[in-house]
């Protein structure tokens, strides 16, 4: 299963680099911390890896490193608002709990 | 739940440990809210999509508060009770406003035009420290709401010219929104900050802020991460407002109107000229177009070429304080390394081009000049936060104290303890003494500029020292403490050293000074520096006089009988003749008389002293005295 971005997101991130000033995409991870066990790593892309997957949304590349991908597999990343208050938001169908504030969770 | 945000690579905030931090820029007209969201810095926007806030500020009938754009519809039908441009009576007493004055219905709490002025609403006299605490406590939650979450912390921008009262107002209207200030930090800094200039080595910068109604100028040094503000200038009634307003009285006049306009139809034109004023920043011609009601209007088409000959004088008025400034700094043009432009009114093309032809490139310009402060300050509060992992703390920046801080001493002159342009914070501390004989008490006057008598300065505070044990003159030692914390305030701490007596003031300003004369207190040391340092001999010659007077005096009771009644005449006419010149401005004439007097009474000195050594001597045997 690719991960994808949805419209939004894609839309927002290409507006951000631009603010940024420089970046090829977005780099998607996970990193083992948290009162739930995981926690989702959403950064700039300014280079990628060999061993990355690279996936591609809207014309937005994305890039995972492979143990990510073993937790993300099937992931879409969407960009929300809810009032003022804006962001994205992580679709993941392996996972299966997340603390309340939504920053950490399991699978 | 909370959303998530892209970080810079590798710099993944911990779950939980993100701190929300939100940078304030509390303008006359407009105040804004920025933060660093996704590794960038962006204001905030309200609701309707719009960053700006006016800061106006309406009593509502029935109770309410009402603030910002809803505010600013009611200036006209409720001008008494919708105050604007509230910054400029923050720490002011009545005396010190000029034309705005007329505007609202003023008191003071003692009735006499002095102290902190309050505005009398129909919710009753509120004070301006209150009435920005209202702009902030909107701003505030616009950025709650926009973050999902509290505020960990907000860095306000002032002003570089605002004085420790004004400063001190400004965090005392953020306590009152509950907001926790992690620092006030000046606009031009923000500004410079903004494009990233703290990361540059070195340089010095020209920051020219043309507002809605004021314009700064400010000309910043950066060296080993600190930003000094060289000199700043401007003018507190020059702004955007003033360049519609030539072009609706252009409007006014080429239609001929004979009839004074009514406050709405006032408005309605200065809102046409506005619309026209931006518009042609990008076009070449724009129509100044007022719908007058009933059916009539009127439209006038109006070219750039036209627009620059209306308005012309007023970019020159910018340009003379622009030069000032540099004449200030002792710098020429071609010294700065780049001028930042804020402001909106900064986008009118032949502002730019006077700038780019008097230092002979283009000022910086990227960035949008409503926003770079606020952007500026929303940098500086997600460090302070903590936000920033890696070199986060290295460039961490430093302010610096615009005018000196001191104390007064005898004879109205001013001892300075913290020379301008210390980086802060910072703390010193510096030894005074006693000046009469049994004196118990000290009176402490704290006072802030460059000049070098104290009437010439401005007074923060006086505090009184008591319980000095009594002493001879100039034997007790009072150590003074003045220590500025990172937001430019000052407490200042007194203690007699050997019986441990203390007292501290945190400074409570004193509010005197007339608007904009903080500004010109620099250029007014330098250009009085001859005058200051006669009228600081003139002082320190009659403090010297005072203290011989005195002292001879007090012998001349003490141990008159060592003298003849001749030798007694003569000292006590030559002391009335001393106190008599000391009264008059001739500093030499009572150097000479205080000279010739020492060396009169030399010989009576002499006596004394024989006299004390034999009565200390009497009736001690050998082995006593050795």
């Amino acid at each position: 299963m690719p991960v994808t971005l949805t419209q939004a997101a894609a839309n927002h991130i290409e507006k951000y680099i631009a603010k940024r000033g420089k970046g090829i995409g977005i780099r998607l991870g996970v990193k083992t911390t948290g009162c739930s066990g995981l926690a989702y790593k959403l950064e700039y892309a300014d280079d990628s890896l060999p061993e990355d997957m690279v996936f591609e949304s809207f014309g937005t590349k994305v890039l995972i490193d492979p143990k990510s991908f073993a937790v993300l597999d099937g992931t879409e990343l969407d960009f929300q608002k809810e009032g003022l208050n804006e962001g994205f938001k992580f679709n993941n169908p392996r996972e299966k709990a997340r603390c309340g504030c939504g920053e950490s969770f399991t699978v | 739940m909370a959303f998530l945000q892209i970080s810079e690579p590798g710099e993944s905030p911990e779950p939980h440990t993100r701190r929300l931090a939100v940078g304030i820029d509390l303008g006359t007209t407009n105040s804004l809210v920025a933060t660093i969201r996704n590794a960038v810095a962006e204001c905030l926007p309200d609701g309707d999509g719009r960053a700006m806030l006016p800061s106006a500020v309406q009593y509502a009938e029935g109770g309410s508060i009402v603030v910002g754009h809803a505010a600013m519809s009611h200036r006209g039908d409720d001008a008494l009770n919708t105050i604007t441009s509230v910054k400029r009576f923050m720490a002011r007493a009545v005396s010190d406003l000029r034309d705005e004055s007329a505007r609202y219905n003023f008191t003071t709490p003692s009735g006499d035009g002095k102290g902190a002025l309050k505005i009398v609403t129909r919710h009753g006299a509120v004070s301006p420290i209150e009435v920005s605490a209202e702009i902030l406590r909107s701003l505030k939650e616009r950025a709650e709401q926009s973050l999902g979450g509290p505020l960990y912390g907000v860095v306000i921008t002032v002003p570089a010219y605002f004085d420790d009262a004004q400063r001190q107002a400004t965090k005392d209207a953020a306590k009152l929104a509950e907001l926790n200030v992690l620092r006030l930090l000046n606009e031009p800094t923000a500004a410079a900050v903004a494009y990233g200039l703290d990361q540059h080595a070195e340089g010095t910068f020209l920051i020219y802020d043309l507002g809605g109604g004021t314009f700064d100028v400010s000309i910043l040094r950066l060296s080993r991460g600190v930003f000094e503000v060289l000199a700043t200038a401007g003018d507190t009634h020059l702004g955007g407002d003033d360049f519609d307003a030539a072009l609706a009285k252009h409007a006014f006049d080429t239609w001929a109107l004979t009839r004074a306009l009514s406050p709405a139809g006032q408005a309605n034109l200065q809102a046409a000229a506005r619309s026209a004023k931006e518009a042609l920043t990008a076009a070449e011609t724009a129509s100044i177009k007022v719908n007058w009601g009933c059916g009539f209007d009127s439209t006038l088409d109006v070219s750039r070429e036209t627009f620059v000959e209306l308005t012309q004088p007023l970019v020159d008025r910018t340009l003379s304080a622009v030069k000032r400034t540099l004449r200030d700094a002792k710098l020429k043009a071609s010294d700065i390394d780049g001028v930042v432009l804020v402001g909106g009114a900064t986008r009118m093309p032949h502002v730019r081009a006077a700038l780019e032809s008097h230092f002979g490139k283009p000022p910086l310009a990227t960035m949008n000049p409503d926003e770079v402060v606020a952007l500026g300050a929303a940098i500086q509060a997600d460090q302070l936060a903590g936000n920033k992992s890696g070199d986060g703390e290295s460039h961490l920046l430093l302010d610096v104290i615009p005018l000196s801080l001191g104390l007064e001493t005898m004879g109205g002159l001013v001892e300075k303890i913290i020379p301008r342009n210390s980086t802060i914070p910072i703390a010193k501390a510096q030894e005074f003494t006693t000046f009469k004989d049994g004196q118990t008490a000290m009176s402490l006057h704290v006072v802030q500029g460059e000049r070098e008598l104290v009437s010439d300065c401005r007074s923060l505070a006086r505090f009184e020292l008591r319980g000095i044990p009594p002493m001879v003159a100039g034997a007790a030692r009072i150590r003074v403490t003045f220590q500025v914390d990172a937001d430019g305030l000052l407490s200042v701490s007194a203690e007699e050293t050997t019986s441990k007596t203390r007292a501290e003031i945190t400074v409570k300003p004193s509010y005197g000074l007339a608007d904009g004369e903080i500004a010109t207190m620099l250029q007014s040391a330098f250009t009085n520096a001859n005058a200051d340092m006669q009228g600081r001999a003139l002082a320190e010659a009659r403090v010297d006089a005072l203290a011989l007077v005195q002292s001879l005096g007090k012998a001349l009771t003490d141990d008159r009988i060592l003298l003849s009644d001749t030798e007694h005449a003569a000292l006590s006419s030559q002391i009335a003749h001393l106190k008599q010149l000391s009264e008059a401005n001739d500093h030499r004439a009572i150097v000479r008389a205080t000279e010739a007097l020492n060396l009169a009474s030399t010989e009576f000195a002499g006596r004394r002293m024989d006299r004390a050594v034999s009565a200390a001597l009497t009736g001690k045997s050998l082995e006593q005295l050795l």
